[in-house]
């Protein structure tokens, strides 16, 4: 807490940020004990979107959970899908043919790039820079019309199967996605030139809202916002799943701990999801995208199974309680966000107003994902 | 920091099961169940071993001593069957039927909430589950919100959904539920 | 009966003042969204009318056929005289202003002053509104107005005195008149007086942007900090008056950049002065805040006063001193 905000405790007021508020980007409501400007105690309130899905997967067979997991997480939809497969093969020991893989993770990836360009554009945007969220939008519209092509949705995708994917990609994906990774190698400089270096934007991020590695470790933080904090952790690497060891990428660390280096670390892991993507795409072999053997009833073995994926914001991990039965027994689903924001009400004490907004934002929050 | 040493470590507790597991098959390496009264120490020497916070909830066990019972009926059942007609095969007198109820297992007859506690570790792939047991009527763990402050959210939550009360905890009101909630919908028994 | 021509001629302007400042206002807001869609690489609106030039009739439209809801727990008084006290002195501020030679309603000899007094009333009527409002949201925003006004008229000021030794007169048709025939006799080039004329009207500018809480400097509206600042509680016409206001805010800011930095109706190469040239410069300036706007992120509230306290009052001290000294020896 700041010198100032100590001397002055007894004249504070109570704000209510949200649960409509511009900066909070859905319904999170945080309270805000207020002195000035200046954030005595911060707690956020969560729970306007929740929706139960771990109820609502005790109440359906394994593969009828399979669409609840794309609406967790409305922009990081197929990481999620991924970690729900591959726990749920896991446990009935599924084999995944390798054309499928490979495409999991293409898509995956670019939904990945899809995610961080949004994010990056509405990080501005609470900067009060309108511009680049429009920038982010219109390339984002390319990933979007390519994975609309093969999964047949835009947003909440439930593309993968036990045992495979869905649908092969058609002929025009691959050379859509390598122009696609043309195309953004072409912005991100631009981006870096007018946003990155802009003053104004490094004044508001740079030595601001800090975050240390013991808070990251004592709150369960992942992703983007541990790797800001100098921790090198991505579960791709760590816990290696799918046909992620066959690909070579570098995990974005910077180990400063402040807003910008959790926006470094964002900018930094679209440049490395293209460079997973070309690989995959040079190396994507063929044959089938669905296991032949693959059950069309599942009654996994009775016991429990945890997986764990690295999704946009940090590791999305999923237990799944089987009592041999054709529905889940218990489906926990560890969502990133939730334990980053979590840490906001500690990190953000002392700060001004707009400088906890800022660093709000670079915590990537979405709230139907923490809420579940 | 692996498995054997944590598994090493947590020897020193008293009365406590810790089985290795085969990652690729279970997602974790080390399950570790212990007394309620015991949850405290444990994750106390997790932290000292620089483990983060990965998740805590609650597996209802509703029916599960019922089922056991009926297992364990079936199953002597079953065996005075197979002796019954071993002894007719070899021609003797059929043995008198054990007793009709089996013996009374031990402990209560009120089914069991599970309280997980997962924990990861950021530079070495170690990932380990602390479990332990309470009953349904009276569930009732000490909190770790002291050593983990991130557990702070993660024990409401499964306050939420199971009514699981985590003694000490400092601020045990709903999270994601309306503030005025009063049920707990992950428990089996619950009814909309 | 007959009426002193005096008066025919003062109404006239009057009623023409105020046609301007709202057309100005209604148009301002068009150019706008037309020039962010262009910079955002989108079109902008062109649904209602040629090239969406309807669209500000629309918009007025709708603004006045809402309701004027005055919420309950507000102070009934204050949040009604707000608006009214931002939007007066805005238009009150046209009329000394010389848009050429003779276009002018009012010459006055202490025009300069007189726009000025006008145009620091703004800051009253936004924390009246705010205060009013009873809204936390609105109070910081009104803080944040009042400190960030204050702040940025002193290197304004001091930028003007130093304008003023120069011209030795505070009549701004003589201002002008001072700058004709061709862009080396514009203040803003006048290295005789001070070599620091460029920057003193950079400072003037960045002033003037403040003045008028343009992004980056928006503090008091800050859309994704306070949500709408001090216009938060008012619904329809209420922050339509605001709306129109901030605009007629930044034509009067511009215009006094164009009159003391850029001589005003003057013609850059001498030919042809006039009205157009004046009009010419005053949007090019007016193009320029918009192009900012869409352009930069919203600095920090003390980062704004840092950079007045800390970098802009002392340099435009030191032109004034520069200035007095320069005038003093030659």
């Amino acid at each position: 807490m700041s010198a100032f905000a100590q001397t002055q405790l007894k004249e504070t007021f109570v704000i209510n940020l949200g649960p409509q508020h511009p900066a909070t980007h859905g319904v999170l409501r945080v309270k805000l004990v207020m002195d000035g400007e200046y954030i005595v105690e911060a707690e956020p309130v969560l729970g306007y979107i929740h929706r139960m899905h771990e109820k609502m997967g005790e109440n359906r067979t394994w593969a009828q959970f399979m669409p609840n997991t794309g609406r967790m997480d409305y922009l990081h939809a197929l990481a999620y899908n991924h970690g729900y497969v591959t726990v749920v093969e896991r446990a009935a020991g599924i084999e995944v043919p390798e054309r499928a893989e490979y495409i999991r993770v293409i898509t995956a990836e670019l939904n990945r790039i899809s995610s961080h360009l949004l994010w990056f554009g509405a990080f501005v945007l609470d900067l009060g820079g309108f511009t680049p969220l429009l920038y982010a939008f219109d390339d984002r519209e390319q990933i979007l019309d390519l994975l609309e092509s093969v999964t047949g949705s835009r947003l909440t995708y439930s593309y993968f199967r036990f045992g495979g994917v869905y649908n092969d990609i058609d002929e025009n994906f691959v050379p859509g996605a390598l122009a696609f990774i043309k195309r953004l190698r072409e912005r991100l400089p631009m981006y870096h030139a007018l946003v990155t270096k802009n003053v104004i934007l490094r004044t508001r991020l740079e030595d601001i809202g800090f975050i240390t590695p013991e808070m990251c470790r004592k709150y369960g933080a992942t992703g983007p916002v541990a790797r800001g904090s100098g921790i090198n952790f991505d579960v791709r690497k760590h816990e290696p799943y799918s046909v992620y060891p066959e690909f070579n990428f570098d995990i974005p660390v910077y180990p400063k701990g402040d807003s910008m280096a959790r926006y470094m670390v964002r900018m930094d892991e679209i440049e490395q999801s293209m460079r997973i993507v070309e690989q995959a795409i040079a190396k994507l072999p063929d044959g089938p995208v669905m296991a032949p053997k693959a059950p069309k009833i599942l009654k996994p073995a009775k016991g429990d199974y945890y997986h764990a994926v690295e999704t946009a914001r940090g590791s999305f991990g999923i237990r799944v309680v089987s009592d041999g039965t054709n529905t889940p027994y218990r489906l926990k689903l560890r969502s990133p966000t939730f334990s980053n924001l979590s840490l906001f009400g500690e990190a953000c004490q002392g700060m001004l107003l707009p400088d906890a907004l800022a660093l709000m934002g670079s915590l990537d929050l979405v709230i139907p994902e923490i809420d579940r | 920091m692996n498995a054997s040493a944590i598994k090493q470590a947590m020897a020193a507790l008293p009365a406590q099961a810790v089985a290795e597991n085969d990652h690729a098959k279970r997602g974790n390496h080390l399950d570790v169940t212990v007394a309620p009264d015991q949850v405290v120490a444990a994750v106390t020497i997790l932290d000292g071993n620089g483990f983060f916070i990965e998740a805590i909830t609650g597996v209802d066990w509703l029916g599960e001593k019922a089922a056991r019972k009926k297992e364990a009926a079936a199953k002597a059942a079953a065996a005075a069957k197979a002796a019954a007609e071993a002894a007719k095969a070899a021609g003797q007198e059929p043995p008198p039927p054990p007793p009709a109820a089996p013996a009374e297992p031990e402990g209560s007859q009120v089914d069991d909430l599970e309280v997980i506690y997962d924990f990861n570790h950021y530079e070495t792939l170690c990932r380990v589950t602390v479990r332990t047991r309470v009953p349904r009527d009276n569930p009732a763990v000490p909190t770790i919100s002291e050593v983990y402050a991130g557990a702070n959210w993660h024990e409401r939550e499964t306050h939420d959904f199971f009514g699981i009360n985590f003694v000490g905890h400092p601020y045990l009101v709903p999270l994601l539920l309306p503030e005025d909630a009063d049920f707990h919908p992950l428990l089996k028994d619950y009814k909309p | 009966m007959s009426v002193h021509p005096e008066v025919i001629r003062l109404l006239i302007f009057l009623v023409g003042i105020i046609a301007f400042a709202a057309l100005n206002a209604a148009y301002l807001v068009w150019l706008e969204r037309k020039e962010a869609g262009h910079i955002q690489r989108r079109i902008g609106p062109k649904e209602v009318g040629p090239f969406g030039l309807l669209q500000p009739l629309a918009d007025g439209i709708k603004l006045m056929t809402k309701q004027l809801i005055v919420p309950a727990g507000v102070d009934p008084v204050l949040f009604r005289i707000a608006p009214i006290l931002v939007m007066i002195p805005a238009i009150m501020g046209f009329v000394t202003i010389p848009f050429s030679e003779t276009l002018v309603a009012r010459n006055l000899d202490i025009g300069l002053l007189a726009v000025f007094a006008f145009a620091s009333v703004n800051v009253l009527g936004l924390l009246m509104g705010a205060w009013g409002s009873r809204n936390k949201y609105a109070v910081i925003s009104a803080a944040r107005v009042v400190s960030q006004n204050v702040a940025y008229e002193i290197p304004m000021l001091v930028t003007v005195v130093s304008l003023v030794m120069v011209s030795h007169t505070m009549n701004l048709t003589k201002i002008v008149g001072q700058q004709l025939g061709g862009f080396w006799h514009w203040n803003i080039f006048n290295f005789a007086a001070s070599p620091l004329m460029p920057v003193a009207f950079l400072i003037f500018f960045v002033c003037m942007l403040a003045e008028t809480n343009r992004a980056p400097f928006d503090m008091a509206e800050a859309e994704s900090e306070l949500i709408a600042g001090a216009f938060t509680e008012y619904p329809g016409m209420g922050f339509g008056v605001f709306f129109m206001a901030e605009y007629a805010n930044i034509v009067i800011g511009c215009s006094m950049a164009t009159i003391l930095f850029l001589g005003g109706w003057d013609c850059p190469f001498g030919l042809y002065p006039g009205v157009h040239w004046f009009l010419l410069k005053m949007y090019f300036l007016i193009f320029t805040v918009i192009w900012i706007r869409w352009t930069y992120p919203r600095t920090t509230f003390y980062g704004l006063l840092n950079l007045s306290w800390k970098i802009l009052i002392p340099i435009s001290f030191v032109n004034l001193l520069l200035t007095s000294a320069m005038l003093k020896v030659f």
